[in-house]
């Protein structure tokens, strides 16, 4: 799938990430980065390029908005809409994660960083908001 | 052959009075003459209005070359800065330099005197003739950059056992095969009803010379195909001075270290030879246009209203340092601030044209430097400049153009990572961007590579507190509903920058977009 693709690419040794991370065989032989798969793995190697470790964003000439204590993600449909169609400088990311990868970072943040949003987003709320 | 000057001249005129100027132009391509680039010298902007005033909004490379030449032509200028220096995306980073990222990570470079990282823009292609003309006017030197070398590597994970190969072994190879599997189409009457007999015969010449097959038309281990990929034993002089040639490689790792890849990027218009650099880092381009501007320029100053009525454009600002809020005003106003800043900025532009600010979203690449006491890439594997590829994170590792066979450390470019790559190496702290970028580089250089590392600089361009991105990233939909609503004059303000132009991403594309918006602007003004 064109999409998987793009995280066909080399793991990083010594981050702290969970134990998937570590490359299949040992040595120095480069392995392959296996897809991120839960909302934790989507969050660190995608959306905390911008939001950042601690999902507070950042602000300079402009802001990255925080994600932490956010009460725009009550509404689910709201961070599902960001992800797929982008706001601003925000991509969509759609080329990087499908929709199951979609459900998982989307109830991760919700339930994190002083989010307390239960209710998990499944992979059919984001493909029902996927253009046809 | 050269056909000569003036004969052509004469060609090309008659052709031009019988055909009008499509056929003169067709024909200016045929012989080689013309597409190069759009730019048809420095801008006419005679007549301006005495007093007649703008406000230009970013000092980059746009933003500056709208006030050189608008000042010149008599407007009364002025340039708000969000940072305290000028250049933009154009900038080097040096020994001495401190630079802090969104989220605070802050770096103080350490690179030796000389040395530097070029976060943004790091080579120019010798048809970006406007870019070469400013250079040269504004007095920037510059040496080649050396964007091809068949003696560094590619690595991929999915070939050669994730061993990296040299370029030269992996294309030839590639080459090599290819030659030999249409030859044998060709031979077993696969193309005949493509081809006549006689140009079927030229093509079997052409694929033995260029693939270096041999008299079979196989391409397999010999001193020709070591010709192109390189020898076991070079040849030399003396009792030993007969070649023996290399080994070549299965065609299976060959396809599967998609080494076509590379061979493609160097096909790409905007990646072909010559290429050139600055010297002394691509920053002095970005210096050297503001010694032009320098009295024009107020520093630290955050945009944060653009107002415009039917009397003229009222920019408020505020003082980055004291937090201080001021107005500027003029009659017009060039604003050459990347979008997805700009799309936070409150203002009262068209609502279409809003919609177009609002509707393309900025690319991300990373790029890390990386001092290593000495040019072991030189010394132990000959490779002077250039570019490693490799399928990891990092992308590539580019050695450097400059101080070559030099005794003392060199900076490397260790990452040039787009894409997920990116995405991966932002989202990590500066300490960690190096230590993923000296565990990948190794791939190229096992013995040297951590050994050698002294330190290191990282620029993710998605925490660039000034851009929040590396660069426009239109596509076919949005070019279609808002690139000529973002281009177009409204009423008195005019955008400018890389995201205006179609040569997205290089400092070409943000002058050409400055001279045409320029252009406009100053007849909108005749007009009013």
């Amino acid at each position: 799938m064109a999409r998987k693709r793009a995280f066909g690419t080399l793991i990083v040794l010594f981050l702290a990430a969970p134990a998937w991370a570590q490359p299949p065989g040992g040595g120095d032989t480069p392995g392959r980065t296996p897809p991120p798969v839960t909302g934790e793995q989507v969050y660190v190697q995608v959306c905390q390029a911008c939001h950042m470790a601690d999902a507070k964003g950042g602000s300079g000439a402009a802001t990255i908005p925080a994600l932490a204590k956010n009460p725009k993600l009550a509404e689910p449909g709201y961070p599902i809409g960001m992800i797929l169609q982008g706001r601003g400088a925000m991509p969509p990311l759609t080329d990087l994660l499908g929709p199951a990868q979609i459900a998982g970072v989307v109830t991760y943040v919700r339930t994190h960083f002083g989010n307390s949003y239960r209710q998990p987003v499944s992979e059919a709320d984001v493909k029902a908001m996927m253009a046809p | 052959m050269e056909t000569p000057r003036s004969t052509r001249r004469q060609l090309l005129t008659a052709i031009g009075m019988v055909g009008g100027t499509t056929a003169l132009y067709h024909a200016m391509t045929t012989m080689g003459h013309a597409a190069e680039t759009q730019y048809k010298g420095p801008p006419d902007l005679s007549g301006a209005r005495p007093g007649a005033s703008v406000l230009v909004l970013g000092a980059g490379l746009a933003g500056m070359l709208a006030a050189y030449e608008l000042n010149k032509a008599g407007y009364k200028v002025r340039i708000l800065e969000y940072q305290n220096r000028a250049g933009g995306r154009n900038w080097s980073l040096y020994g001495g330099d401190t630079y802090t990222e969104l989220g605070g990570a802050t770096q103080k470079v350490q690179f030796a005197p000389g040395h530097y990282l070029n976060p943004g823009p790091w080579r120019i292609p010798y048809h970006h003739r406007t870019l070469l003309h400013y250079c040269k006017a504004f007095g920037v030197q510059l040496e080649p950059f050396i964007q091809f070398n068949h003696n560094a590597f590619v690595h991929s994970a999915d070939a050669f056992g994730g061993r990296p190969v040299r370029y030269r072994e992996a294309a030839a190879d590639f080459e090599g095969n290819v030659a030999e599997l249409l030859a044998k189409a060709v031979n077993q009457k696969a193309l005949d009803s493509e081809l006549t007999p006689q140009d079927r015969e030229k093509l079997l010449e052409a694929l033995r010379g260029w693939g270096m097959l041999d008299k079979d038309m196989r391409y397999t281990t010999n001193l020709m195909s070591s010709e192109h990929r390189g020898y076991e034993r070079p040849p030399g002089g003396g009792v030993n001075g007969a070649p023996i040639p290399s080994q070549v490689f299965s065609f299976h790792d060959v396809l599967y270290s998609q080494v076509w890849k590379n061979m493609a990027f160097f096909m790409n218009h905007e990646m072909q030879t010559t290429m050139f650099q600055p010297v002394g880092g691509m920053g002095m381009i970005g210096k050297a246009f503001a010694r032009q501007v320098q009295q024009l320029i107020t520093f630290n100053a955050k945009v944060t209203r653009i107002n415009q009525d039917k009397s003229g454009v009222t920019v408020t600002y505020a003082d980055t340092g004291t937090g201080t809020v001021s107005e500027a005003k003029a009659d017009f106003c060039v604003c050459a601030i990347p979008l997805g800043v700009l799309n936070q900025i409150s203002n009262n532009m068209a609502p279409e044209k809003r919609a177009a600010v609002a509707a393309v979203p900025y690319s991300n690449s990373v790029k890390i430097g990386l001092q290593m006491a000495r040019r072991f890439w030189e010394t132990d594997d000959y490779i002077y400049g250039g570019h490693s590829f490799t399928s990891q994170d990092i992308a590539l590792v580019s050695y450097p153009n400059y101080h070559l066979f030099e005794d003392g450390p060199g900076v490397l470019l260790g990452a040039f990572a787009t894409g997920a790559g990116a995405y991966r190496l932002a989202g990590m702290t500066p300490e960690q961007r190096i230590a993923a970028a000296l565990a990948q580089g190794s791939v190229f250089h096992p013995e040297a590579y951590r050994k050698e590392f002294q330190n290191g600089a990282s620029v993710a361009w998605n925490r660039v507190p000034w851009t929040l991105g590396c660069c426009a990233r239109w596509n076919e939909e949005t070019r279609k509903e808002h690139y000529q609503t973002l281009v177009a004059v409204d009423d008195r303000i005019v955008l400018a920058g890389e995201h205006a132009s179609y040569v997205g991403c290089w400092m070409e594309g943000a002058l050409l977009s400055s001279l045409d918006a320029i252009t406009r602007l100053h007849k909108r003004a005749l007009e009013a």
